[in-house]
C-alpha cells in the first residue's frame, strides 16, 4: 500500500480525512465544483446529478456530495463526460419549468420583443424574482446552456401568496428536494415533502395545503436554501441583491445570539439571512430573526427626546432635556440621598450600553440600585 | 449554560424542562430535534403543558405547577436508592453528600406522585434514564425561575447533575436558555445590584477599591441595592424617589401591574430612554431617544457565553442617540466626565476591570464569538464550564425541601394561571408588534384552557371571556387547547392592551427576587 488518505483531483494529490466525500474534500481545497440540491448539514442525496464527477476506471459518472472518497482515487471534476453531463442536466432543468430568464434564447432578436414575450408567457405576469440570484441561471452562464420552452405543461398551480412572510411558487420548482432537506434534517420542523416519493411533481404542505395551515413555523430555512426563484420571501422578493450591502451582526431577539447578516438598502433593512457555517446557528434563524426588524425603520421610533409639561410630553433639544434630567437627578440625591435613586439597564442592550449604565449608577450617583430585566 | 449549544446535540439524554423551546429558542430546539431524530438521543420533557417539543420526546412527564423541587428530589431519591449516582464525581468533586441525601429520602416515588401527579412508575424510569445516560444535558428556562422557589429549582437541578457526574464534559450541564439576546452580558457587565463586573461583589472591599482606581472616585457604595422588583414597590413607600430607565417596559411586564403603575405615580422624577413611546415611557417626566442594534456597534453575549460582535448597519432616526453616549452625557453633566470614542473603547476599559473578559478583543471576535472565562489574550475562551473543578472548589450539595406556591386555587379562585410566551412574539411586543406578518399570525391575546375546564366553567373556543385574579382582570379569547392541562391555563404576556401581568403575583422567590409569574390563581367570567 502506498501513502494513505491521498486523492488526486484534477491532477493534485489532495489528503483527505477518512469519512469525508469528493465534494467536501473539494471544497476544502477551493475547488468549485458546483452543486444543487447538497445542503451542509444534511445527508446527501446525489438528487440533482449537478455536482457528478469522472472517476479513473469506473464506467460511470459519480455525484461527488454522495461518494466517499478512496485512497489513490483519481477524479476529475470538469472532464468532457462531466461537462457534457451537466449541460444535459441542466437544459432538463431550464425545460421543466417556467425559467424564463435571459438564458432561454428569444425567438427574435429584438430583446423588448423578448422581455414582453417572457412576460405574457408567464403565468404570474413577472419575471423571475430570483433574476441574478439564482444557482441553476449561475449554471447555465457557466455552462453556455440555454433551455427551451416547456413541451408538456409545467406545474401550473397558482403562486401561494396567502401567507405574510413566503411566496411559494411551484412553476420555478426544479425538484432538487433541497427545502425538505432543510425543513426535515436542519429545523426538523418535517412541514412540507414531496407529493409522491416515486414520481414527485411539486412540493407540498402536509396533505398539499398553504403553509399557514400546516405545521410550517416560518422560519425561512427552505427559503435559504432554495437555488431558484420557488421560494422567495414576500417583502424582498422585488430586491435586487447586487444593490444591498450586507452586514454581519447578532440578532437582537432571545439569548441564542444568532449570527445574521442586515441586508441594507437606503438605509433600510430589506431582509435577514443567517449567516452559515459560524457558530452557534450554522445560517439557521426563527421567524422572528428572519422577519421580524420592521420596528427598525417604525415611523413610531423616538427621534427627539420629549418633555413632560402639563401632563403632557412635548419635543425638545438634547441641551434643554439633559440639562434637565442631571439636576434633577443631583437634586434628589442630594435632598433624599444616593439610594434614593435607582437605575433600571437592559438585556437588549449591548454590553458596552450595560457596562456604562452601572458605572453611571455606581461611580456618579454612587448607589447600587442597578438591575435589568433578567427575571422577567 | 455550563456548555454550548452545539454540545446539545452530543448528549445521548436530554431532559428539559420549564422550557418551551420550539417557541422561545427555536434555533436551539432544532439542536435538540436533531440529536433526537438522527442521533437517537433520548428526550425527556417535563412540563405542565404539553407544547410542541413533546412530540419529538421519549417521555413526557407532566408535574403540577409549583412543584419542581419534589420531582427533582425525586428522581434523587431513586438514583441514590439504586445506587445509581456517580461515586467517584460525587466523592472527588462534591460536599454535602451525606445532607442531601437525608433530605430526599423521604421524596420516595409514592410521595412524589401524591404532590406532584406524577406516577411513581415514572419517576423511576426517569430517574434511570438520566443516571444511566453517558452523557445527559439539562436544558430549563423560566418555568424553573419563575416561582417563589426558583433558586430552590435551580439548585435542585444541579444537585441532580452533580449526583450523576453529568457535568464538565461534552454532552452535559446545567444549561439556563436565557430569553434575552443579552441578559447574560447584562448580568456579566455588572447590571445587578450585589455586583461588580465578572460578580464581583460589591460587598467585597478589594473590588471596591479596584473599581475606584480605575474609575478615579471614591466613596463608591458596599451596600447591596435594590433589584427591579425591589425598587418599583419602594417607589409607593417613598424610598425610591426617581428611576432612570433604560430600555425597558416594566409597565407591562412587571407582576401585578395594578399596584406597579400606582408605584409609579408615586416617583418624583421618571426618566425612559427607549426606542419607542412604550407604556413606561409615557408616563415618564423626560424621554430619551436611543437607538436600535442595528444601528450601532457593540457586543452582545448569549445564553453560551459566547461573547459576539454587534456591528452598525443602518443610520438611527432623527435625533436618537446611542444608549451610552446619552448616559456619559448625563454623567457629565453632573459633574463626572465620562467620555469615549466608541463602543471598542467601552470594551477595552470593560476587558481591565472584568477578568473573565480580559483576553477577548474586537479583533479576536471579528469572524466567531469567544466564550468566556477568557482570562487573556492567548486564551481560547471555555466552552465547558466546571471541567476540572467548580469555581469554589468542590461542588456543594443542597438540601432542599419543598414550598408551595404563594397562590394557590380555592373555591373563589379555582384555576390555576401560568404565564409565558408564543413564537410570533417577543416580551412586551414593543419590537415585534411593528412587524405586521407577526400580527397576521398571533395578532391578540388569548387563554388556553383544557376542553373540560371550558365546559366546567362554561366559555366557548374563540369567544371572549374575563379572567380575574385577586389584583386584576383582563378580558381575552378563550382558545381551547390539547397543550392546556385540567387546573390550569395559559396566557402569553406580549400584549399591553390585555397585559397579563395585572392577574400575576408579585411575591418573589426570597433570594433571587424573581416574581411567581409561573402560578398565581384566578376565575374565569363572561
Amino acid at each position: 500500500m502506498g501513502e494513505q488518505n491521498k486523492i488526486i483531483i484534477n491532477n493534485n494529490e489532495l489528503s483527505f480525512k477518512s469519512g469525508e466525500t469528493i465534494l467536501e474534500v473539494a471544497k476544502r481545497y477551493n475547488i468549485d465544483l458546483p452543486t444543487l440540491c447538497h445542503l451542509k448539514g444534511s445527508v446527501p442525496t446525489g438528487r440533482c446529478g449537478i455536482c457528478v464527477v469522472e472517476i479513473q476506471g469506473m464506467d460511470n459518472l459519480r455525484a461527488a456530495c454522495a461518494t466517499k472518497a478512496e485512497n489513490s482515487m483519481i477524479v476529475f471534476t470538469e472532464s468532457k463526460a462531466v461537462v457534457d453531463t451537466r449541460k444535459k442536466v441542466i437544459k432538463e432543468f431550464l425545460s421543466m419549468g417556467n425559467h424564463n430568464c435571459a438564458v432561454s434564447r428569444p425567438s427574435g432578436n429584438d430583446w423588448t420583443h423578448f422581455q414582453m414575450k417572457v412576460q405574457a408567457d408567464d403565468n404570474s405576469a413577472e419575471l423571475c424574482p430570483a433574476w441574478g440570484d439564482c444557482r441553476l441561471q449561475d449554471l447555465a452562464y457557466r455552462y453556455q446552456v440555454t433551455g427551451e420552452k416547456p413541451a408538456a405543461p409545467y406545474q401550473t398551480d397558482p403562486m401561494e401568496i396567502v401567507n405574510p412572510f413566503i411566496i411559494r411558487d411551484s412553476s420555478r420548482c426544479i425538484l432538487c428536494g433541497k427545502c425538505v432537506k432543510a425543513c426535515r434534517e436542519i429545523q426538523v420542523n418535517d412541514a412540507i415533502d414531496f407529493d409522491n416519493a416515486d414520481a414527485p411533481k411539486k412540493i407540498i404542505a402536509g396533505d398539499n395545503k398553504p403553509l399557514k395551515d400546516s405545521e410550517c413555523v416560518f422560519c425561512g430555512e427552505c427559503i435559504q436554501a432554495c437555488p431558484v426563484g420557488a421560494l422567495v420571501e414576500k417583502d424582498a422578493r422585488f430586491d435586487r441583491g447586487w444593490q444591498e450591502k450586507k452586514i454581519k451582526t447578532t440578532c437582537t431577539y432571545c439569548g441564542v445570539g444568532c449570527q445574521i447578516y442586515l441586508h441594507v438598502k437606503d438605509n433600510i433593512i430589506t431582509r435577514v439571512t443567517g449567516v452559515e457555517g459560524v457558530a452557534p446557528n450554522y445560517g439557521s434563524l426563527c421567524v422572528k430573526g428572519r422577519f421580524g426588524f420592521n420596528f427598525v425603520s417604525s415611523p413610531e421610533r423616538l427621534t427627539k427626546p420629549l418633555i413632560k409639561e402639563n401632563g403632557k410630553l412635548r419635543e425638545a433639544e438634547w441641551d434643554e432635556a439633559l440639562d434637565l434630567v442631571a439636576s434633577k437627578l443631583s437634586q434628589i440625591k442630594k435632598d433624599h440621598g444616593p439610594d434614593s435613586i435607582g437605575v433600571l439597564t437592559s438585556a437588549r442592550m449591548s454590553n458596552e450600553d450595560n457596562y456604562i449604565a452601572q458605572k453611571f449608577a455606581r461611580a456618579v450617583l454612587k448607589t447600587n440600585n442597578i438591575d435589568h430585566c433578567a427575571r422577567l | 449554560m455550563t456548555n454550548t449549544i452545539g454540545d446539545i446535540e452530543t448528549a445521548d439524554m436530554i431532559l428539559v424542562t420549564g422550557s418551551n423551546t420550539t417557541e422561545n429558542h427555536p434555533v436551539l430546539s432544532s439542536f435538540v430535534k436533531r440529536a433526537v431524530k438522527f442521533r437517537s438521543a433520548k428526550l425527556v420533557v417535563v412540563d405542565p403543558r404539553k407544547i410542541k417539543l413533546v412530540e419529538y420526546a421519549d417521555k413526557w412527564i407532566r408535574q403540577a405547577v409549583g412543584t419542581d423541587v419534589v420531582w427533582i428530589n425525586g428522581l434523587m431519591h431513586v438514583i441514590i436508592k439504586e445506587a445509581l449516582f456517580n461515586k467517584t464525581f460525587v466523592n472527588d468533586r462534591t460536599e454535602g453528600f451525606e445532607e442531601l441525601k437525608k433530605t430526599v429520602e423521604k421524596f420516595t416515588p409514592e410521595h412524589v406522585e401524591k404532590i406532584t401527579g406524577i406516577a411513581k412508575e415514572d419517576i423511576i424510569e426517569i430517574a434511570r434514564m438520566y443516571a444511566t445516560a453517558k452523557a445527559a444535558s439539562i436544558l430549563y428556562c423560566m418555568g424553573i425561575t419563575q416561582h417563589i422557589c426558583g433558586t430552590d429549582n435551580v439548585k435542585s437541578l444541579a444537585n441532580l447533575s452533580m449526583l450523576c457526574g453529568h457535568m464538565g464534559k461534552p454532552g452535559t450541564g446545567v444549561n439556563p436558555l436565557r430569553g434575552q439576546n443579552n441578559v447574560q452580558g447584562a448580568c456579566d457587565m455588572g447590571g445587578l445590584p450585589v455586583v461588580f463586573t465578572a460578580y464581583q461583589p460589591v460587598s467585597n472591599p478589594d473590588a471596591v477599591k479596584k473599581m475606584e482606581n480605575a474609575w478615579g472616585v471614591t466613596g463608591i457604595s458596599t451596600s447591596p441595592g435594590l433589584t427591579a422588583t425591589e425598587m418599583i414597590p419602594k417607589a409607593h413607600d417613598g424610598i425610591i424617589k426617581s428611576l432612570y430607565i433604560i430600555g425597558e417596559n416594566p409597565l407591562v411586564s412587571d407582576p401585578d401591574l395594578n399596584h406597579a403603575e400606582k408605584c409609579f405615580e408615586d416617583l418624583e422624577f421618571l426618566v425612559v430612554q427607549d426606542l419607542f413611546l412604550t407604556e413606561t415611557a409615557q408616563k415618564a417626566d423626560v424621554v430619551l431617544p436611543s437607538t436600535c442594534f442595528a444601528e450601532k456597534d457593540g457586543t452582545f453575549s448569549n445564553t453560551e457565553r459566547r461573547v459576539q460582535r454587534v456591528r452598525k448597519a443602518v443610520e438611527g432616526p432623527g435625533d436618537a442617540k446611542i444608549d451610552w453616549a446619552i448616559t456619559c452625557d448625563i454623567a457629565s453633566r453632573m459633574g463626572y466626565p465620562m467620555s469615549y470614542n466608541s463602543s471598542e473603547d467601552i470594551f477595552e476599559e470593560i476587558r481591565i476591570v472584568t477578568p473573565s473578559y480580559a483576553g477577548i478583543t474586537y479583533d479576536r471576535i471579528d469572524k466567531t464569538g469567544i466564550h468566556w472565562p477568557c482570562p487573556s489574550i492567548d486564551h481560547p475562551g471555555t466552552p465547558i464550564l466546571h471541567s476540572a473543578q467548580f469555581t469554589r472548589g468542590k461542588g456543594l450539595f443542597h438540601a432542599i425541601d419543598f414550598i408551595p406556591p404563594a397562590e394557590e386555587p380555592d373555591n373563589e379562585y379555582p384555576l390555576n394561571l401560568t404565564t409565558g410566551r408564543v413564537i410570533y412574539q417577543y416580551h412586551t411586543g414593543t419590537m415585534t408588534r411593528k412587524t405586521e406578518g407577526l400580527n397576521e399570525r398571533a395578532p391578540e391575546s388569548f387563554v388556553e384552557i383544557t376542553q373540560k375546564d371550558a365546559d366546567k366553567y362554561n366559555v366557548k373556543n374563540g369567544k371572549k371571556v374575563r379572567v380575574i385574579s385577586r389584583r386584576g382582570e383582563i378580558e381575552v379569547i378563550v382558545q381551547i387547547s390539547p397543550k392546556a392541562v385540567d387546573g390550569t391555563v395559559f396566557i402569553p404576556f406580549h400584549y399591553a392592551e390585555a397585559a397579563a401581568n395585572r392577574l400575576t403575583n408579585g411575591r418573589l422567590d426570597p433570594i433571587a427576587k424573581i416574581p411567581e409569574y409561573k402560578v398565581c390563581a384566578v376565575k374565569l367570567a363572561s
